[in-house]
């Protein structure tokens, strides 16, 4: 049979950042994809050299609006490595504080689009809905819904109330019952387990060679975590487990996204009980020459960021290394040898920043189209009703 | 093995390759090495001490290119970063990417910006730029000026 | 007023875009279809593909590479096709504006019939901002 050439994206009307996915396929089996990226560059490390050290933290926010915390973390901890200066106590709580609200928002935003994209519309509509809850829980920790502008180089801008603090509390936990029927609803559905598991496996050997973090590598067995390997902001100093399963399927990444969240809930409970009392900024004036690394786990994997100084107060080199750079080329290996109906929910088990999956047509070689993208999406959730249907679920 | 004993152990092993070597805290080591060696050195971090690729950053200095291979190994949370530095005029360097696949990416990004040659990769492609880009161009270098006279720019430069 | 334009006032269709943008804006676009702010009663809907929209919204900083695929859905996109610009970086690319990847603002590209400011704007100002293009067309504001 005559090979057909898919691309998907870069424009995908649900949302986000574009890529471009070209899928060569052989009848339903996809046999090879080429990633092309660069959609979205917009010369970030170089426009941070124009800026000051304390300039740079609000166009470092900028990189993604979902990891908007994670960036300035490493960013800034890179900057204290030049000095090598520890950040005050509460400044730190409060950090891991806006950082793990972070992690629950985006791993919600996640699950709502896996949700969609198998066709499952509920999901997607409830689990944004909760989402609200955190983003309103950030507005009244940080004051913005998103980009919370709380890090500069030496602790944080603002600090939190004493009398929010019961409010977001009990915000929180109002969130965990109907995570918890969320989970139930996700992790016993027997459509999702016939849907999900063993697709997309990324086996372990392949994680470690391709260097892939975060939820993505912890699903194939790899205990990867910048939070309990070298720990930072206030991780030490309270109790929580790093969620690993070993399959690294589809179905692993989504529970390993899930447990990750209850995780994260149980970090800013124990910090917001426990914040320190103290300064919560050491007004850093200047910076002396040398060169920095820092590390923060995002929602998505280890961020990395390397600075060097060379006394001036701008820097002379911001290399940022965002988690998806690691992890998008291991579609490489997991898309290949499935069906183009799993194709969408394996590119969105990395949590790419979404964009892949629409505006795709389906051409074969000689340039007739069959499919345009939104059949892609209608394929894939077609494939859940029939599994649906073969077990007699309606 | 202790943190003490892996610096030992890499320093005995590359003593004729090691030009530099900087221990600047608990959690961070320098390490300047002979570009040559770079891929011996970098397969001995990465396969045998079990060590994780983060990335390289490629730097544009007044006299040198530099390129900063960073491992971290997580059971002693030290981070390596092996420094090659490079001839301005014509930099290239073995690549890695035929060591372990997570080289592949940041090799091309760094031959896209910086205008580094890596020897042995299979696919220098663009990976970040437009078509439009012309070529010789590098945003990265210090010297880089404003090609596009279409270009708009209504504060300043 | 063309009656092609009062035609689809009654339910607009969007189609978003992002051309370099930090995801923000695009998430703030999809917040307002999900239960709290709920656009869809007023017959907003997200279109699947620019050939079935109404309403152009664009996000993000114009780089380069995205360009090139903006005008090119521009042109296939049925007209009257009104084009809002979402967030700082589409009205004059904010933070980015000496980035040596986006060379244009978006209104030297393309017409643009409203600006929605905000880094990120709240969903419920792009609600106000779809209600004034509204209004703007039917010339009450």
């Amino acid at each position: 049979m005559a090979k057909s050439v898919i691309p998907i994206g870069p424009y995908h009307p649900l949302q986000e950042e574009p890529e471009f996915f070209t899928l060569t396929v052989d009848g339903e089996t996809v046999v090879d994809i080429d990633i092309q990226i660069g959609y979205n560059h917009r010369g970030i490390e170089k426009l941070s050299e124009r800026k000051t050290f304390d300039q740079s933290t609000f166009v470092i926010e900028r990189i993604c609006g979902i990891c908007s915390t994670n960036h300035p973390f490493a960013y800034t901890r890179a900057v204290e490595d030049i000095i090598q200066v520890e950040v005050p106590e509460r400044a730190k709580y409060i950090r891991t504080i806006i950082a793990e609200g972070e992690r629950i928002h985006s791993h919600l935003l996640w699950l709502g689009l896996a949700g969609h994209f198998l066709g499952y519309n509920t999901v997607y509509m409830w689990v944004w809905k909760l989402r609200e809850e955190i983003l309103d829980v950030m507005e009244i920790l940080s004051g913005n819904r998103n980009s919370y502008a709380m890090f500069k180089p030496g602790g944080v801008r603002r600090d939190i109330n004493a009398e929010d603090i019961p409010l977001v509390i009990k915000k929180i936990d109002s969130i965990i019952p109907t995570l918890t029927r969320l989970k139930k609803a996700i992790i016993d559905d027997p459509v999702l387990h016939a849907r999900l598991k063993g697709i997309g496996i990324l086996t372990k050997q392949e994680a470690i060679d391709y260097c892939a973090l975060g939820p993505t590598s912890r699903a194939s067995g790899v205990a990867r975590d910048v939070r309990k390997d070298a720990p930072y902001g206030a991780y030490d100093r309270v109790e929580w487990d790093m969620i690993v399963t070993e399959n690294g399927d589809v179905f692993d990444k989504v529970v390993v996204r899930i447990l990750e969240m209850y995780e994260s809930i149980k970090i800013v409970k124990t910090c917001l009980q426990n914040l320190p009392d103290g300064e919560i900024d050491l007004n850093i004036k200047d910076i002396p020459p040398g060169e920095g690394i820092g590390a923060a786990e995002a929602p998505r994997g280890e961020t990395f960021h390397y600075v060097r100084s060379d006394g001036t107060n701008r820097p002379a080199r911001h290399k940022v290394r965002a988690p998806t750079f690691m992890n998008l080329p291991t579609c490489k290996t997991t898309v290949i040898g499935e069906t183009v109906s799993d194709a969408t929910i394996i590119l969105a088990g990395v949590d790419p920043c979404y964009c892949c999956t629409e505006r795709m047509a389906v051409r074969s070689i000689k340039g007739k189209k069959l499919y345009n993208g939104q059949d892609l999406i209608r394929l894939s959730q077609e494939k859940t009703e029939t599994i649906k249907k073969k077990m007699g679920i309606k | 093995m202790t943190r003490e004993e892996l610096l030992k152990d890499i320093k005995d092993r590359f003593k004729d390759d090691i030009i530099d070597f900087i221990d600047t805290s608990p959690t961070r080591v320098y390490i300047e090495i002979k570009p040559e060696s770079l891929v011996k050195a970098a397969t001995y971090i990465f396969k045998d001490l079990e060590a994780r690729f983060n990335i390289a950053s490629g730097v544009d200095t007044p006299s040198n290119i530099e390129i900063l291979y960073h491992f971290s190994i997580e059971y002693l949370n030290v981070l390596i970063s092996l420094r090659v530095k490079l001839d301005k005029k014509k930099p290239a360097v073995a690549s890695l990417t035929p060591v372990f696949k997570g080289a592949n990416w940041i090799e091309r990004e760094m031959h896209e910006l910086l205008g580094i040659d890596f020897i042995g990769h299979p696919d220098l492609s663009r990976l970040l730029l437009a078509d439009e880009w012309p070529e010789g161009v590098y945003p990265l270098r210090k010297d880089y000026k404003e090609w596009d006279k279409k270009a708009i720019r209504d504060r300043g430069v | 007023m063309k009656l092609t334009l009062r035609a689809l006032l009654k339910s607009p269709w969007v189609f978003h875009l992002s051309t370099g943008s930090c995801n923000n804006c695009d998430i703030e676009i999809l917040d307002c279809l999900t239960p709290r702010f709920d656009i869809e009663r007023f017959g907003m809907l997200l279109a699947p593909s620019i050939k079935h929209a109404d309403i152009l919204l664009v996000t993000g900083s114009c780089n380069r590479k995205s360009v090139i695929r903006l005008k090119r859905l521009y042109e296939q996109a049925p007209k009257p096709c009104l084009v809002v610009a979402i967030g700082e970086c589409s009205m004059s690319r904010g933070i980015f504006i000496h980035s040596y990847n986006c060379p244009l603002p978006l209104d030297k590209i393309i017409p643009v019939d409203a600006y929605i400011p905000g880094c990120p704007p709240k969903p419920e100002a792009i609600i106000s901002g779809a209600v004034k293009l509204i209004q703007k067309i039917k010339g009450t504001l």
